[in-house]
């Protein structure tokens, strides 16, 4: 099993190393670049332009630049913003807490109610509950996450008033445990939304293939009560496959955490790409995009850890 | 984006298939179109697209008006006589952009669908045909491509270039491909073992032949499931794009754009958030419901569960 873990590890400095090429050459190879924007003044010369690009260290070859940033994150120095010159790790890392708090009570509000529904349907074939979920989970994984945001914002923050409408927490009011969370609430059930469709359909569909493995025959030839079989027997190895596919998603679902940060003003890495990008802040851009891929991979890591500790077959099957 | 993720990245599926592996027997395709065409849900998604479609190429003749026509005096106007579904606050009417931003959606979604089936069908084909290095390097780059999330990677692409609608096709087609990749990949890996393909190798095929010929037709199922969710996956990342201000140009009427113009006027003007929305969500749901009865229609097995 520490082999397991060892090797999985290992496998994951090639991947962030191709991850990182790939993201450092698009960025840094795109037209325009930061100080693109100052060439629109009418009294800017190309002298003071390169003065600037050379003051960045944007003069020298990419090969060089790249050699030089990969030096950096590994010692711990990951450059200054371009922005306020404050260190980029403190700028990463300090939005790291808010996108985490919005992905991991998304992801348990979630699996909390996904679970419970593709169990009950999957109990339930040919059933009109199982139709009608599937219509409703269908249609989930088709709703945009910014039209059912901008939705949310304007039934319950603009017609009821119940809820604020964006951001983390009142700007001048002393700490507050509820107005954290009035604020997480919208934003996480947004987020949560399109999971939970997609999850419920994965627990239903790997539940369905699972009910009709022989030993779920033998447990039912032997005399167990139904609830005994689907809860004791059937669910475990549905969850199984679940976790796998959790960990599959991950990418994908901060892609559904960015767009709700952007609509809610919730002060996440997710945000903080969208706020590096206009402002062509090239270290914060990069290295926010390193920690997205980074939680991402090691997230999809930890999946799979946890399928391999139960699951034997996979630990033999990764050594060959 | 999420949906594009097939059933089969799954462990289970990847492992060889075993003899019941679906092939194309006489027959097997006339039964799953009659198994469609009795789903309701994949009817209604099916007729949808086609209106949807017609929408796309007749948009001049059905939109009442200009998309484009500004008109200050009637700007932010309430669904009415003169403007079935409300003007912008420019006064552009929101029915005649909603009718020609169903042309950008369908032609990204459609065509990033197909790209990524080329590219997918071509690269995982290959990858499992060959095996040894090649399968290697392909499927590292298909982890890393995997790993990044898609939409702030095209996101830093839009900011710096100006995204047109056949770019973003050539953008998203280009990185969505490892869906299909690895579904196609893992069926050529276990129908390599098969007898049939042994039976190929052993007149003297050579090996590209035995994949177009033999290989390819057998992952034609799972191959138009995930192309047709593709569609809608792509569609959804198009709108995210445009939402966030990232996306087709804002002078192009999308429906992302449109919702991105209306945020600020939630209070004023919620017709311009809703139908937009309403538009997106229909479309998609529409390939969504195509894609489910399809996959439904294609494997028996999983029939009215």
């Amino acid at each position: 099993m520490r082999g397991f873990v060892a090797r999985r590890l290992l496998g994951l400095v090639p991947l962030l190393f191709g991850i990182s090429v790939v993201i450092f050459a698009l960025i840094h190879t795109a037209p325009g670049g930061p100080t693109a924007v100052y060439a629109l003044g009418p009294d800017f010369t190309r002298e003071q332009q390169a003065a600037i690009e050379r003051s960045l260290g944007l003069d020298r070859p990419l090969a060089v630049r790249y050699l030089a940033w990969v030096g950096g994150m590994l010692r711990g120095s990951w450059g200054h913003s371009y922005k306020d010159g404050r260190d980029v790790r403190d700028v990463v890392l300090e939005r790291v807490p808010a996108t985490l708090t919005l992905m991991g009570t998304a992801y348990a509000v979630s699996l909390a109610v996904a679970i419970p529904v593709g169990v009950f349907t999957a109990t339930r074939p040919r059933s009109p509950a199982r139709y009608v979920v599937n219509v409703l989970t269908l249609l989930g994984i088709s709703v945009p996450t910014f039209w059912t945001g901008l939705l949310a914002i304007m039934c319950f923050s603009v017609w009821l008033g119940l809820m604020p409408s964006g951001g983390m927490y009142t700007i001048g009011a002393p700490f507050s445990l509820l107005d954290r969370l009035r604020h997480l609430a919208l934003p996480a059930l947004v987020l949560a939304a399109v999971n939970l469709a997609m999850w419920a359909r994965y627990v239903h569909s790997s539940l369905i293939e699972v009910l009709q493995e022989d030993y779920i025959r033998t447990a039912r030839a032997k005399g167990l009560g139904e609830r005994v079989v689907v809860f004791r027997h059937a669910l475990r190895n549905t969850l199984l496959v679940v976790v796998t596919l959790l960990g599959l998603s991950l990418p994908g679902l901060f892609s559904g955490a960015l767009v709700t940060e952007a609509i809610f003003s919730w002060s996440g890495n997710g945000r903080l790409i969208i706020e590096s990008l206009l402002g062509r802040n090239y270290p914060v851009l990069i290295a926010d995009f390193m920690i997205l891929a980074a939680l991402a991979v090691l997230g999809n890591l930890a999946a799979d850890i946890a399928y391999a500790f139960v699951d034997p077959r996979i630990r033999f099957e990764a050594r060959g | 984006m999420p949906s594009s993720i097939p059933a089969s990245a799954s462990r289970r599926e990847a492992r060889p298939a075993g003899p019941e592996a679906p092939g194309p027997i006489a027959g097997a395709y006339s039964r799953s179109w009659r198994d469609f065409r009795r789903n309701p849900l994949a009817k209604f998604g099916a007729a949808t697209i086609v209106v949807l479609l017609c929408v796309a190429v007749f948009a001049p003749w059905l939109a009442p008006r200009d998309p484009e026509a500004i008109d200050y005096f009637r700007g932010l106007a309430p669904p009415g006589r003169t403007a079935w579904l409300g003007t912008d606050p420019l006064g552009r009417d929101t029915l005649s952009r909603l009718i020609f931003a169903t042309r950008v959606s369908l032609v990204v979604g459609l065509g990033v669908a197909s790209l990524s089936v080329l590219i997918g069908a071509a690269l995982g084909a290959v990858a499992g045909w060959s095996g040894g290095w090649v399968d290697s390097v392909i499927s590292r780059l298909m982890d890393v491509l995997w790993s990044i999330p898609m939409l702030p990677l095209v996101m830093v692409i839009g900011a710096f270039i100006k995204i047109t609608p056949p770019l973003l096709v050539l953008l998203l087609g280009g990185i969505s491909w490892v869906g299909v990749a690895r579904l196609v990949r893992a069926q050529a890996l276990s129908l390599r073992e098969q007898e049939f393909i042994a039976a190929a190798r052993s007149i003297g095929l050579p090996g590209s032949r035995i994949v177009i010929r033999h290989i390819l037709p057998n992952t034609t199922a799972p191959m138009v499931v995930a192309g047709t969710l593709s569609v809608a996956s792509a569609i959804l990342v198009e709108s995210a794009l445009s939402f966030l201000g990232f996306g087709v140009d804002p002078s192009t009427p999308t429906w992302g754009n449109m919702l991105q113009n209306a945020q600020n006027y939630l209070v004023r003007a919620p017709w311009l958030s809703i139908f937009p929305g309403a538009m997106i969500a229909l479309t998609v749901a529409s390939f969504n419901f195509v894609g489910d009865g399809l996959r439904e229609a294609f494997d028996p097995r999983l029939k009215g569960r």
